[in-house]
Order: structure tokens, then sequence, then C-alpha cells
């Protein structure tokens, strides 16, 4: 009883920060989309913070290259736990067109564990709220 | 003393004006959101959010700079913003009368939360957290006199009575102060002060989220900053209280209190509305517009005063 209702609080009280790699903006855009009045991800109790030190969900898009990849292990590390890490787009989830890149530090989660991966060029905020969706149905 | 612990931690205390705060902070949310065409989170929300802080996440403590203090400033914001609940509450419930100065009392207690904010901004170590705490700093220093202004003028208006109750039973056996022209200046200088002390959007450059990332609240996660939250939803609700008490009547008994309750989600509605049309401003701007200003609306009230209007 008590756990399902720590789980049920966190469930509904997901704060997310934002990380972008070496991103070209369509992601980040599609991510402000999903706040904007038209799908208003605050229904959910979803909430963009300022700090890693607040943050429930850490959202990475774009290309993980050699810069990015200490940044991102530092914020992760940065993080207080439970956190659930999402990688967004193609080049988080795969690489994309930059795979073959030489500065290219490998997707997402050869860095980080990751818990649920939203693909698409950039993917649609439709398709963003399906997977924090499944990702809070798995959890 | 069980009867003074109740009061601290049921009924005007700490559960009482956390969960009318956190209704007022859904209340806050809810009208941003419809004011931005937007839906708004659900009303249990500020619960959802104060137990996953305060039962989930983990608490991550500074490696440089002092953890004992980091660790108990949210405590004392808590602790304060409780105490200036409970002062302001009693008289308010007419439980209890209170004592002869309370006001003077309440003024101190109503600084602490900002006031802990500081020291434990400045306790995490974190430059972006000193920024914050030294535009806090600042902040103070610019509303404090313009508070204390205002609160002498609504003890130059009640006849000079230092105390809370009898601010109130003069406006019951009267008018309302916010009646007249001088109650009126009060009350627009009065919301701004509010505004300052709870550091909403014009005033919010200590926690600045685009430029700080939270500013002052940084470092803190977990525990610490479920307090922090609790503290706020507190402030939340204790300082459009205090507003009712001072200059819109008090509370009568009976149906009344509905009427009292929409006074106070008024005021918050008001605060909510300044909030979501204006951008943020600098420090030095906020320092200007209330010495400048705001001192000088409450001095043209208090001559109003003693002209008798």
């Amino acid at each position: 009883m008590n756990v399902g209702f720590k789980d049920y609080c966190f469930k509904k009280s997901l704060w997310v920060f934002h990380f972008g790699g070496a991103s070209c903006n369509n992601c980040d855009i599609e991510i402000l989309d999903c706040l904007t009045p038209r799908h208003d991800l605050e229904r959910f109790g979803i909430l963009l913070v300022g700090s890693i030190r607040h943050a429930d969900v850490l959202l990475v898009n774009g290309s993980i290259n050699m810069r990015d990849r200490d940044r991102l292990l530092e914020l992760y590390h940065q993080a207080p736990k439970p956190l659930l890490v999402v990688a967004i787009g193609a080049c988080g989830c795969t690489g994309g067109i930059f795979a073959d890149g030489p500065t290219f530090a490998g997707p997402v989660d050869k860095v980080i564990p990751v818990d649920a991966y939203i693909p698409g060029c950039p993917p649609k905020p439709e398709a963003i709220i399906a997977g924090i969706v499944k990702l809070v149905g798995k959890k | 003393m069980a009867v003074n612990l109740f009061y601290f931690f049921i009924f005007p205390g700490l559960i009482f004006v956390a969960v009318a705060g956190a209704f007022l902070s859904w209340f806050d949310r809810k009208i941003t959101a419809r004011v931005q065409f937007r839906k708004g989170p659900p009303l249990l929300q500020p619960f959802y959010d104060f137990f996953k802080l305060l039962l989930v996440k983990e608490t991550i403590l500074p490696k440089h700079g002092s953890r004992f203090v980091f660790l108990m400033a949210p405590l004392l914001a808590v602790f304060g913003a409780t105490m200036a609940g409970v002062f302001i509450l009693l008289p308010l419930f007419k439980i209890n009368t209170g004592f002869r100065g309370d006001l003077i009392v309440i003024f101190y207690l109503l600084t602490l939360p900002s006031f802990s904010y500081i020291i434990g901004s400045l306790a995490s170590g974190n430059p972006l957290a000193a920024v914050g705490g030294s535009r806090e700093m600042k902040l103070i220093i610019s509303y404090e006199l313009t508070f204390l202004l205002f609160i002498a003028a609504v003890i130059m208006k009640s006849g000079q009575h230092f105390d809370l109750n009898s601010v109130i039973e003069t406006q019951q056996s009267g008018t309302p102060f916010i009646g007249s022209i001088s109650g009126v200046i009060l009350f627009i200088v009065g919301i701004f002060c509010i505004q300052a002390k709870l550091a909403f959007v014009p005033f919010d450059m200590p926690e600045a989220e685009a430029e700080l990332s939270e500013g002052i609240f940084i470092e803190y996660s977990g525990t610490p900053y479920a307090m922090i939250k609790l503290a706020k939803y507190i402030m939340l609700f204790v300082l459009p209280a205090f507003m009712v008490a001072l200059l819109m009547n008090g509370m009568n008994g009976g149906v009344n209190i509905i009427w009292t309750v929409l006074k106070i989600l008024a005021v918050v509605l008001l605060i909510t509305l300044i909030r979501n049309t204006n951008p943020r401003l600098k420090i030095k701007q906020a320092s200007a517009f209330f010495f400048v200003w705001m001192n000088l609306l409450v001095v043209v009230a208090i001559v109003l005063i003693a002209f008798g209007l």
C-alpha cells in the first residue's frame, strides 16, 4: 500500500529536465510544443524545471558527441534518483544521420541507461505524449 | 501547553495552513493555465508534488558548503511561515485574541522564510545560488520598508491599536478600511508587497528560472525541497489572509465564512493575474519601484489618514 502510494505520487508529478545534445533544434521545438496550450502536459503534472536537482525525467535529444558525453554523464550523476531517462528523436535513439560522424560518441544508451525511446525525426508531440504514457505505465 | 501545541500543529497551524495553501497553489496554477488557454493540473497536484519530493526522491547534500545550515534553512522557513500563520489566524478566527504588539511579531515572522532561503542558498556553495541569494537580499531591503510603513499606516488608521484583533474589531464596528481612499491606496501597496514576498513574477529575480535556473533553490532536492514547497504553500495562504485581516474586514461567523474565503480567493486571483501579465523586472527597477513609488503611495495614504479620509 505504502509503496503503491509513493509510486502513484511519482507518476502523477513528473518534472522534466531537458538536455539538448548536438541537436538541430527540431526535437527541442517539438518538446516545447508538448507544453503549449494544444497539448498541455501540465494536465498530467508534467513540468519543465530549470535545475537537474529537481528533475524526475531527463529528456535527451540530439546526437551525443564527445563533448556532450561528459556533460551528460555529469548531469546523470548530479540528478537525485529515481530518475527516468528518455531518448527523443532519431539522433538520441540511434545516432541518425550522425552515426558515422568522426566526433560521434554513441547514442544515448551507450552513455547512460535509457528507460524509453521515442523515435522520429522529429517525433510529433503526440508521439512524445504516447512515449511518456508508456514510460509511466512501465514504471 | 497541549492547547498551544494543537494551535501550532493542527488547527490554525501547520496542517490547516498547509492544506489551504496547497489548495491555493493549485488555484494559482489553474488560473495561470486558464489565462494561457490551457487546461491546467488536477486538484491534488500540489499534494502529489509534495509527497513525491518528501517520500520518493533522493536528498543530495552539497560537497562544498555547510550541510547543517543547508538542511536547517528549509525547516526554519516552514517554522516562520507556520508561526506567522498561527498569529494571524488565531485573531482572524476569534479563537484567541492575541497580545498587544503582535503585528510587529507577525511582521518579523513573515520575513523569516525569505531570510532562511538566503541562508540556505548561501550555504549550498553554488555560484548561481549565491547570485540568487544576493538578489533576494536586495529585494528584501526594497520591500521591507514599504511593508513596515504599510503596517504602520494600518495601525494609524485603526486608532493606534497594535494588535490584530483590535484592528479587525475596529473594522467590524465601523466600515472596512478598504472602503476609503487611503484604504484603496494601502491595498495597492499591500498587493505589491505580497507579490514581492512570494517572489511572483514581476519580482521573481531570486529564482529566475531562465537565467539562474531556479536561483536560490538550485541545490535543493528531495525532502528539503519538499519543505521549501511547503513553506511556499503556507505563505501563499498566510499573506492573503493577513491582507483580508488588515484591510478587508477580517471574518464574521456563520455564512460570512464563505464570504471571507471568497475575499482570500479574490486576493490570490489578483496576485496571479499580475503574475501572468507582467515580465520580470531587473533588481534595480524593483528597488526603484519600491523605494520611490510604493513608499510615496504609503506616505500619501498616511497623510490622508491623518486628515481622516
